[in-house]
């Protein structure tokens, strides 16, 4: 372990912006409110801007114009050690999902998740990241999909799922218009969605394809802050996107995918790409406006609620759209409160949910989820994030609710009249 | 030389100087760090966004209770009642006209200095209590935050004292405390006066391409 790395890790990842909200930030303990893992601890050590300490420290002694001066007079903080490292490697990597909710109540506007992101590139320098995620990177690089899905599993479940729709699905087809890339928690456990999207595709008409080389859509490296290991797995769709020449890449129901393929993407790999990316949600609301997908004019009756994933809308800006589709195919589509931008994260974003020495946590941390859901009283959550939907699911059922959790396009190709 | 001639003259020029030059010191060495150009496509502006983020977080949105509640109530009677004494107070209209700027405005009544002051001092109250009582604030706050408070609070007390201009040490006193924050303000926490523009503005950018603001 070394604090030194640790430490030149957060002078260089100051920037303008960074500096600006060490900076301003007074203090006010506001953002404690809006974050899970202190709403439903009471913890105080969750305070979001708490889990900045050791940046804001490195900051004020370090980098922050006339620090020097201060430090003549022995005014700029204690040196960041390696014990106050190990106590915040917890902190930053156990109870942070960078779902962004907290900069929505501060008053300076703080981009707490961005911060805590280029904190995590210090404990990775320093060589502290939680073994969950290290192993995850392992498979990830290694053999292309976090939980360790091989190509020739992909193409069984693929080919499992075209048999059951009755649709061929062609693997690695060159010149199709669409790429899909999935997630691995969509492969492994709701692979149903590649049945539903084949069906989706097919009514509208569109030429598509999955890559054996680069199918999965997480990214271990832009979670655990791995800025290498991140521009490999962008660069891995990247290569494949351009072998296949495809015109779009279309990101699946998977929260930080989009963020690290569309949004980071273009940056760590240093280019633009010469395709689009496109999310799911905004494809399928597209194809709906463009009356390339028509659904059933019975509706779904059940009392449903939408749970918005972070990465995709408080952080992604796709805000609306899985709006227009569940209105299109519920006719009982009731909001949570505070839903959009400011709804409650599942608690097992950021890597959160890779990382089993936070599972208690986690759990714990859902408590601020269930109440925003007891007042709906919903009898169905939709979603459009595999891992959200798997995190909501084990908190349901650790909380001994009944609500099934539904994938927002498996719910659309219900109800295509087809 | 008198106290109060010390302090309305040399003392003065001292303070004002390290105040404005630090400030700017601050500023200019914060933007000189830079960002990297993001090449991501934009869904929207990023300029629009940040004119977004300026005002979007002057009222906090998302249904948050009781502590963001205090903190706008207080927060906003102390920082209104202070920029209301600050520029509408008789004293300061005169010294600025005679010191800095060269003409005057209106100012405010005996009646509403008191009141504005007030309004001022209950909010700096009500938000230090905060910041000793509530087990977040004292987790999170630093001696910076209390220094930055007691300063505020002196140079209030001292300017409510000097009101009546029945002692020109109490004029001085007050010019002295109001010379000290001046020159701890860019060194401190204070600065936020200035750099919650910035915040504000690099968030409302960042997300501002992506076609939301937070
Ligand atoms: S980004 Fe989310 S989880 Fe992280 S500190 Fe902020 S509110 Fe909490
Ligand atoms: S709400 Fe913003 S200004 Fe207040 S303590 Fe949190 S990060 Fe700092």
């Amino acid at each position: 372990m070394s604090a030194s790395a640790a430490i030149e890790t957060f002078v260089n990842n100051i920037d303008a912006s960074a500096a600006a909200y060490l900076d301003a930030c007074v203090h006010c303990g506001q953002c404690a409110q809006a974050c899970h893992f202190y709403e439903a601890t009471g913890d105080v050590r969750y305070t979001p801007v708490w889990k900045l300490e050791p940046m804001r420290r490195v900051y004020k002694r370090h980098k922050a114009p006339l620090s020097g001066i201060k430090k003549m007079f022995g005014l700029v903080p204690d040196e960041v050690d390696e014990d106050m490292l190990k106590e915040w490697e917890v902190l930053l990597y156990d109870s942070c999902t960078l779902c962004g909710r907290c900069t929505i109540v501060c008053p300076m506007g703080i981009d707490i998740a961005g911060l805590v992101r280029k904190s995590r590139e210090a404990m990775v320098a320093a060589g502290l990241v939680p073994e969950g995620l290290v192993g995850a990177a392992e498979r990830a690089i290694e053999i292309g999909s976090p939980l360790g899905i091989k190509p020739e599993t992909l193409a069984k479940i693929v080919a499992e799922q075209a048999e059951e729709v009755g649709i061929p699905i062609e693997l690695d087809k060159v010149g199709a218009d669409y790429m899909i890339i999935l997630s691995a928690m969509e492969i492994l456990n709701f692979y149903e969605v590649i049945g539903a999207l084949a069906r989706i595709f097919k009514q509208a008409g569109i030429s598509w394809t999955i890559s054996t080389e680069a199918y999965e859509a997480t990214n271990i490296g832009v979670q655990m802050g791995n800025k290498d290991i991140a521009r490999t797995l962008v660069q891995r769709i990247v290569d494949a996107a351009e072998k296949l020449q495809v015109k779009y890449v279309v990101s699946p129901e998977c929260g930080h995918a989009y963020s690290a393929l569309n949004w980071e993407g273009p940056n760590l790999v240093g280019k633009s790409y010469n395709f689009q990316v496109i999310h799911i949600l905004e494809l399928l609301d597209q194809l709906v406006h463009e009356g390339r997908i028509k659904t059933k004019a019975e509706l779904d009756q059940r009392r449903v609620t939408f749970h918005d994933p972070c990465q995709i809308v408080r952080r992604g800006g796709v805000v609306q759209q899985p709006r227009n589709l569940l209105n299109l195919v519920s006719g009982n589509f009731i909001e949570m409160e505070n839903a959009g931008v400011a709804n409650i994260c599942c608690g097992g974003g950021g890597g959160v949910s890779a990382n089993a020495r936070a599972e208690e946590l986690r759990i714990k941390s859902f408590a601020a989820k269930k109440k925003q859901l007891d007042a709906v009283g919903p009898e169905a959550l939709v979603t459009a994030c595999g891992n959200c939907r798997n995190v909501l699911e084990e908190a349901i059922d650790e909380y001994g609710m009944v609500l099934p959790v539904l994938g927002l396009t498996e719910l659309v190709a219900e109800y295509l009249d087809d | 030389m008198t106290f109060l001639e010390i302090t309305e003259g040399p003392l003065w020029v001292l303070a004002s100087s390290v105040f404005v030059l630090g400030a700017l010191w601050r500023i200019v060495g914060i933007i000189r760090f830079g960002r990297k150009p993001d090449i991501s496509i934009p869904r929207a502006s990023a300029l629009m966004g940040a004119i977004k983020g300026q005002f979007l977080h002057f009222v906090p949105h998302g249904g948050f209770s009781f502590r963001t509640l205090y903190h706008l109530v207080a927060g906003y009677m102390f920082h209104l009642g202070l920029f209301g004494l600050l520029i509408y107070a008789a004293p300061h209209v005169l010294f600025l006209k005679e010191n800095v700027v060269g003409f005057d405005w209106v100012t405010m009544p005996r009646w509403g200095f008191i009141l504005t002051a007030e309004i001022a001092f209950a909010g700096l109250i009500l938000l230090w209590i905060r910041r000793i009582s509530d087990p977040v604030m004292i987790k999170i706050s630093d001696a910076d935050d209390h220094i930055a408070s007691w300063l505020t609070f002196l140079a209030m007390l001292t300017g409510c004292l000097a009101l009546e201009e029945s002692h020109d040490s109490l004029r001085a006193l007050h010019m002295l405390v109001v010379e000290i924050w001046l020159m701890y303000f860019p060194f401190s926490r204070l600065m936020h006066a200035v750099t919650f523009m910035f915040s504000r503005g690099y968030t409302g950018a960042f997300f501002g391409r992506r076609g939301v603001v937070p």
